[in-house]
């Protein structure tokens, strides 16, 4: 069995995600204000000291975070602590250096050492702010691993899968072999550690999995259009992204219905994002289940905690169609330094 | 002895061959004919209409019409067949089935029980059913009509009112009327969701309701008031009694 939560690593921030990009100029430029507001005794004293507070940081800021972004890559393949050493050493080089050429231009500049213990002290605070916030984000990776292990355990799939597979062992021994080893991998999935990050490919292969199963039962009325041709198959997601909506939309889309219904699944590569389209037929008293809502909710947080504000996941009823949307950054597998625990990328001793 | 005619019913094509081939290992023991297989409520129902069965084995989780009201419209039939449910696991439908007492097979079927079940093939009560019904916190879909010895299903998302006459009840959609044997009482609670009562004798559909009007009578004086539905040209009176809770309903619908 995989070990329990605590033994989360802790990751550092990806200083070239617009949120957490975004996040640092925020914090610095508030704390420059809160400094400004400290100094000044009116509101015209406060602009004026702002503005020299800011024309003291801002150089320094935007040149650190231009080294963060370059040095990323290699950040990422630390581990947390070196990472964070290497983080605070290059703030405060940037920093010393980008003083040192205002010095030249403008005599009046202030001293170089303070500046750089403000700058290692911002550095510091942030890094316990990301922390904390990966910290807070941490428990929906558990829950959707204890969701999806309930839904699967949606005793109304497992009976009548295992009633499905019972139906084809006289006349299909073959296909009751192959639906029971669908069966066993979707569960060896779902009892996984989804933390880490996998392979579009392998979550794509554990939501054909589930579809097979789901067709032995319900025959022709569940028709699956996929348009994965231009998805890009090194694209990393995290795990149970796709396989849950899927289910949802068999569960609420297609069973309520008497004739067939259709679930779309497009996936493609757009420049630097990767977009997803799901749709199934709409049933109105059926979509709006506390089961949809909740799974939904557990992804935009597990997006949120992995992407940030660089993705996105909307909803929609068009007509008699009910469509999720998911727009995410493409990250090449390769980038990971560390083995995903599963997946085509290395074979895992549970293989 | 006659053997057994058997109806089954679920909307999942693997399932009604499983139970066939379980049914098939006790046919020694209880000598049985499989007459048909349906894959949803109506379709059942319209078959149970044509031929003879003795007994009905269906599924209670099905689209469009569940089994537990499929056996609430079969029971009102002349002469119904019995009914055995079967279930994967329908959390409420089970806890409904025990408080009441009927019998039910859980999926996967074991032969052992099943021929149990066959030989007890005894028929529940359309009062257990009701109880059931109302313990699994669940409403009919269609109202069942009978008409010239055929049963006729009514969506109950097309009706726009029903109206208590004398011994019956009238049914409007949009299209006809259709008349049923059941209390308007009864109907108000069982669909309180759907229909408001807007007078003693009348309960009016929640999604059709479009407006009121005052209403005048022949020597000029005001009678009160009407309600308007959708698709429907008939005003119907709201008595003075009802009103305050349909003006409430139609001030929440309109703003």
């Amino acid at each position: 069995m995989p070990t329990r939560s605590a033994a989360t690593p802790d990751v550092l921030p990806d200083l070239r995600n617009l949120g957490v990009l975004a996040r640092i100029l925020i914090a610095v430029n508030g704390a420059a204000f809160f400094a400004a507001t400290v100094h000044a005794h009116s509101f015209a004293e406060l602009v004026e000291q702002f503005l020299g507070i800011a024309l003291a940081v801002e150089p320094a800021l935007l040149a650190a975070l231009v080294a963060l972004w370059l040095l990323n890559p290699v950040l990422q393949r630390l581990p947390y602590w070196r990472g964070l050493a290497l983080i605070a050493v290059t703030v405060v080089l940037v920093t010393l250096g980008v003083q040192r050429l205002l010095a030249m231009v403008d005599a009046s500049a202030p001293e170089m050492l303070r500046g750089a213990a403000y700058a290692l002290l911002a550095t510091g605070l942030l890094a316990g702010y990301f922390h904390l916030r990966e910290r807070a984000f941490s428990p929906a990776l558990s829950e959707a691993r204890l969701q999806a292990l309930q839904a699967r355990i949606r005793p109304h799939f497992l009976f009548n899968t295992i009633n499905a597979v019972l139906s084809l062992i006289r006349k299909d021994a073959r296909r009751a072999e192959a639906a029971l080893e669908d069966l066993a991998e979707l569960y060896r999935q779902v009892m996984a550690d989804n933390k880490k990050l996998v392979t579009l490919e392998h979550e794509l292969a554990l939501t054909r999995q589930y579809l097979n199963l789901e067709q032995l039962r319900l025959g022709s009325r569940l028709r699956v259009d996929w348009r994965t041709e231009k998805a890009p198959m090194d694209a990393l997601v995290p795990p149970l992204l796709l396989q849950p909506l899927v289910e949802n939309a068999v569960y609420h889309g297609i069973e309520p219905g008497i004739e067939p219904g259709t679930i779309e699944i497009a996936i493609a590569r757009l420049r630097d994002r990767v977009q997803f389209r799901l749709r199934n037929p709409y049933h109105v008293d059926h979509q709006h289940r506390q089961g949809n809502r909740i799974a939904l909710a557990n992804i935009r947080e597990r997006l949120a905690l992995h992407f940030d504000v660089e993705a996105t996941l909307k909803t929609e009823v068009r007509g008699e169609v009910y469509e999720i949307r998911i727009d995410l950054p493409y990250k090449k597998a390769e980038e990971l330094s560390q083995p995903l625990s599963f997946g085509p990328i290395t074979l895992g001793p549970q293989r | 002895m006659n053997p057994l005619r058997l109806l089954l019913v679920d909307d999942e094509a693997p399932a009604r061959e499983r139970l066939r081939e379980v049914l098939g290992d006790v046919a020694a023991a209880v000598p049985h004919v499989v007459v048909g297989e349906a894959a949803n409520g109506p379709a059942a129902l319209a078959f149970l209409q044509e031929r003879r069965v003795d007994l009905v084995l269906v599924d209670i989780h099905m689209p469009q019409m569940s089994g537990i009201e499929f056996a609430r419209h079969v029971l009102r039939m002349p002469d119904p067949p019995g009914i055995i449910f079967v279930t994967a696991y329908d959390q409420h439908a089970v806890h409904a089935f025990e408080v009441n007492a009927l019998d039910y097979l859980l999926k996967p079927v074991r032969a052992a029980r099943l021929q149990v079940a066959l030989q007890k093939a005894r028929m529940a009560t359309a009062e257990q059913l009701q109880n059931a019904a109302a313990a699994a916190g669940e409403a009919r879909r269609f109202l069942s009509v009978s008409e010239r010895g055929r049963i006729l299903l009514v969506p109950l998302a097309d009706v726009l009112y029903l109206k208590a006459e004398l011994k019956y009840v009238t049914v409007r959609t949009r299209e006809r009327e259709y008349v049923i044997e059941e209390s308007l009482t009864r109907l108000e609670q069982e669909f309180a969701e759907l229909f408001v009562r807007i007078h003693r004798s009348c309960l009016v559909a929640r999604r059709y309701l479009r407006g009121c009007e005052r209403v005048v009578d022949a020597s000029g004086e005001e009678a009160g008031w009407a309600v308007l539905l959708d698709g429907c040209e008939e005003r119907l009176p709201v008595s003075r009694r009802q009103w305050p809770a349909v003006k409430a309903l139609l001030a929440a619908g309109t703003a």
